[in-house]
């Protein structure tokens, strides 16, 4: 499969990206580690005039401890973060999401920020980000502005960024003390979550991103409120697929997901000691 | 566009479309057909090659985006006559039934014991999470891993 001809140009700085963008418009997309982008291109699903790579832009990839906050460069790859002992320490939670991401190979390649900024409800590191309560950096040419998760993600492979602006950082509270699980559910090596569930308890604080659970990466807002007034994991659990509306395929239909969704989440309040 | 990488410690350059993607370039341009096209989709692993020595999908990756950069591929692994540890105990071990998989597998397995030298069996099965053998003889396979674990795949006596 072969992707429809482009321009490609890259980019030396994140001005430069963000020059580019400002040339080409929506004709451009940014190329990062390329593997939620390639494929897509490969499928003839995206085709665009010009592709601007800033896989190149190594200042975009740190982990660095700023304040209450754990700050990730955008282009930091999967496998950087998956080993990375202030993750670990930190946010736990995004490592071991993050040790899930595709395969060894894919980890390699791709990065935070592009699996972020493409916004698939399917993916894992979303729903994460969402229940880490973390922010997304984005920079364009009025400056830089923060977004919560929460208003990043709008639709399907939808989120807030404009078609000047990049992502650039990852900023998520730290949590030292913090109790986590990631449940990812899937019949088979490598695939996708056919429901994910991403889960922190840090004291008072619950945190639960649901993976593959509406057109959306989504927070499991009820129950998080349950648990803050003190339900169990089971009731608290019940509420988990309440007002979603998940995806059919061949995997698993509406009625399974939110049955997924419940068993998954209440694995994951159990594992994180509630 | 011009581009011109090291693969296997020989520079290669060509004229190429930004959409050339690195498999076709290694296959068609470098002349090198030891790397697979299987899935073409990032899922199989055929493709593997190692980028500055870490495993990646070349299916899933363009000609241009590794421009000046260092490659090795299933050809420069063996020294000379002498096989790689890795594909000494495939060989061994019998780890293929039809072949397909098999350079991807080894540059996979190549790349994993350079992050985890001394691995469980169960980490070596779910660190060749990326590579299908569509003959399912995994159990040679991870037993070919094992035994190259033992040996000292990454080059030294344990």
């Amino acid at each position: 499969m072969i992707p429809v001809a482009f321009d490609y140009e890259r980019a030396t700085s994140t001005d430069h990206a963000l020059a580019l963008l400002a040339e080409h418009g929506d004709d451009a997309k940014l190329l990062a580690g390329g593997h939620s982008l390639l494929p897509l291109m490969k499928y003839r699903l995206v085709a665009p005039a010009m592709v601007v790579d800033v896989g190149r832009l190594t200042d975009l990839s740190y982990v660095r401890e700023d304040g209450d906050v754990l700050a990730i460069g955008a282009l930091t790859r999967h496998r950087d973060v998956e080993t990375s002992d202030l993750v670990r320490s930190q946010v736990g939670l995004l490592a071991a999401a993050t040790s899930k991401v595709g395969d060894p190979q894919v980890r390699h390649r791709g990065t935070l920020g592009g699996a972020l900024a493409h916004g698939d409800p399917a993916s894992d590191l979303p729903a994460t980000l969402i229940a880490l309560r973390g922010t997304l950096v984005v920079q364009g040419p009025s400056g830089t502005r923060e977004v919560a998760a929460d208003r990043f993600f709008t639709g399907f492979l939808e989120t807030d960024l404009g078609d000047d602006e990049m992502l650039t950082e990852v900023r998520i509270p730290r949590a030292p003390d913090a109790r986590w699980s990631f449940q990812k559910f899937n019949r088979r090596a490598q695939d996708w979550a056919i429901v994910g569930a991403a889960v922190m308890v840090d004291g008072e604080t619950c945190g639960v991103g649901l993976v593959n659970m509406d057109s959306r990466p989504v927070r499991a807002a009820g129950v998080e409120a349950a648990i803050t007034s003190g339900a169990t994991a089971v009731d608290a659990a019940a509420t988990a697929a309440d007002g979603l509306e998940p995806p059919t395929d061949l995997n698993a239909g509406v009625e399974y997901r939110c049955h997924l969704a419940r068993v998954l989440t209440r694995r994951g309040l159990e594992e994180s000691g509630r | 566009m011009q581009v011109s990488m090291t693969i296997n410690g020989e520079v290669v350059s060509d004229d190429v479309e930004p959409r050339t993607l690195l498999v076709h370039f290694i296959r068609e341009n470098a002349g090198l057909t030891g790397t697979n096209v299987g899935c073409d989709s990032s899922s199989c692993g055929a493709c593997t090659i190692h980028l500055d020595g870490e495993a990646v999908k070349s299916c899933t990756m363009l000609a241009v985006q590794v421009d000046g950069q260092d490659l090795t591929t299933i050809e420069g692994l063996a020294d000379g006559d002498t096989l790689h540890p890795v594909q000494q105990a495939f060989h061994e071990c019998h780890a293929l039934q039809c072949g397909y998989c098999t350079p991807g597998m080894v540059m996979a397995a190549v790349s994993l014991l350079d992050e985890v030298p001394d691995p469980s069996e169960a980490e070596v099965r779910e660190g060749l999470e990326g590579n299908l053998c569509r003959c399912t003889g995994y159990h040679n396979i991870v037993a070919a891993v094992l035994q190259a674990a033992g040996v000292g795949a990454t080059g030294g006596a344990k």
